[in-house]
């Protein structure tokens, strides 16, 4: 039987960020494994489903040392699920993939993960409520966003107090405030945030976005245009209100 | 110490070179020391508006490359003793234009001059980038049409980030100068209104000029607007813009908007 295509919903493509522990061993690469086995007598099930990463950027070894390194945390029942800062002449087949672009998570935000060692539990159920609850950011720009210019911002809610010209763009982990003309692109819930808003004093929007659903300018309802304008998403759909 | 400015859009044909040598004329005839610099290396057309192009020897490139001392490629007009051009290079590309010599360049002209010009060619690459990374205040040259504004707020865009003021953490003076204004085309809606540009650009206007065969004729007879025909609209545009770059204020009028009387007895002429 053949499947006709005839479903004419987009797919959609989303961002998403998860916590990951990061491990960089040093060398010599026996004693950093030794300390790494101490640790993880004292606290057990520390690595246990955990996507962890490692990374390799400080790290001078070549590709046999690498897939070693790789044997060694498999007999330690830790999965890497990525390597990070690794030359690329290094990663081989059936290696993990190479990541970039991984972001420091604050000092304090990991204070709290190494000592694990009376309840393993209790951490897992504290580091997964810090997933769950987004530390509230936000950014204000001062100044129109002029075209060919991005503001790209994964960590919350952008504010611009100016217009955003036609071929400029902002990317929003969070919502998206607009004192004056949108002009351009604007995608707000960038990284997974159905909740995120796009509002805008007056609306001529190239394309807007919310947690991945897109609407082009061309099938905006035309008595929005120019409008006062605040913009949701409900049932996958973006909806929109002019603001009095 | 010498002002630079920029003389720039991103989109070509809207009037960067007519628009420079226009205000190197007008700033000239004030009796300032002014030098227009020709950035558009291949494709140099500052000579022709300019009626120089017969006395070109030396340009830009031969004095970055070491050929030839600044003062010999500086050529004096004929008309006005305090304007001078820097021609461009017609048989060269932008790569002759290395930036540690249009330094050198500038900052020698800057001691000399009260004025340095930059003519900026179209783009946003080398040769653009090249012509505002020294300017103290850019001339943002746009035609009152949707395309020509896009550009302009993308160059604006550039201006606050490749400048060396701007890397500085100062802000480069930016200017609007709308050129090709058509009263009666935006009146009826086919151009764009002064106030729909100036809302989208946000930077303040230095003048409106209106679009003119005086353009064309001055042009062609190798000499900028504000030469050839001093009392003519361009040419008042102009020599108003040079004031308010200058640092004066003065009143910006919209043509059309003041014709009153005045239009309907010059009305057919004044097309």
């Amino acid at each position: 039987m053949t499947k006709v295509l005839t479903d004419a919903r987009s797919i959609r493509i989303k961002g998403r960020s998860f916590l990951a522990v990061v491990l960089s061993p040093d060398l010599p690469l026996d004693e950093w494994l030794a300390r790494l086995d101490d640790l993880a007598s004292r606290s057990a099930g520390f690595f246990l489903n955990r996507p962890v990463v490692l990374d390799v950027t400080d790290l001078n070894i070549d590709r046999a040392q690498l897939k070693e390194l790789l044997g060694a945390f498999a007999d330690r029942n830790v999965a890497i699920m990525g390597i990070e800062g690794a030359r690329p002449s290094i990663l081989g087949q059936g290696m993990p993939p190479g990541l970039k672009g991984g972001r420091p998570v604050s000092e304090e935000a990991m204070a709290k993960e190494p000592e694990p060692a009376e309840e393993p539990g209790a951490a897992a159920k504290r580091a997964s409520a810090d997933v769950g609850r987004p530390t509230l950011q936000s950014i204000i720009i001062r100044e129109p966003i002029r075209s060919g210019q991005s503001v790209i911002f994964p960590e919350g809610d952008v504010t611009v107090i100016g217009s955003v010209a036609s071929g400029a763009e902002v990317i929003a982990g969070g919502s998206v405030h607009i004192y004056g003309a949108l002009r351009g692109r604007v995608m707000a819930g960038s990284v997974g945030n159905a909740s995120a808003q796009i509002f805008c004093r007056k609306l001529e929007a190239e394309l807007l976005a919310i947690d991945g659903v897109y609407q082009t300018a061309e099938n905006m309802a035309p008595s929005l245009k120019g409008q006062p304008v605040q913009l949701w998403l409900e049932n996958d759909m973006i909806m929109a209100e002019t603001l009095v | 110490m010498g002002k630079v400015i920029v003389v720039t859009s991103g989109k070509g044909g809207v009037g960067k070179t007519t628009s420079s040598a226009a205000l190197g004329a007008a700033l000239a005839q004030k009796g300032e020391k002014v030098v227009v610099v020709d950035f558009d290396v291949g494709l140099r057309n500052l000579d022709l508006v300019m009626g120089a192009e017969r006395r070109v020897v030396y340009d830009i490139v031969n004095v970055i490359q070491g050929d030839a001392k600044l003062p010999q490629a500086l050529i004096r007009d004929k008309r006005l003793e305090t304007l001078f051009l820097l021609a461009a290079s017609q048989t060269r590309d932008k790569d002759a234009l290395t930036p540690e010599g249009v330094e050198t360049v500038i900052t020698e002209l800057k001691r000399y001059f009260d004025w340095v010009i930059c003519d900026s060619p179209a783009g946003i690459e080398r040769g653009a980038t090249l012509a505002m990374r020294h300017a103290d205040v850019a001339v943002v040259v746009t035609n009152p049409e949707v395309s020509s504004v896009r550009d302009s707020d993308r160059i604006i865009g550039l201006l606050d980030a490749k400048t060396l003021k701007a890397e500085r953490g100062e802000r480069i003076e930016k200017h609007l100068l709308l050129t090709r204004y058509d009263p009666a085309r935006a009146e009826r809606g086919d151009m764009l209104k002064v106030g729909d540009v100036l809302e989208i650009l946000s930077i303040p206007l230095i003048g409106i000029v209106p679009e003119s065969m005086d353009v064309l004729r001055a042009s062609n007879i190798g000499a900028p607007v504000t030469l050839a025909d001093t009392s003519s609209a361009p040419a008042q545009a102009y020599f108003d813009a040079a004031r308010r770059l200058s640092g004066e204020v003065l009143p910006i009028t919209i043509p059309g908007e003041q014709r009153g009387l005045f239009g309907k007895i010059f009305g057919r002429k004044a097309a």
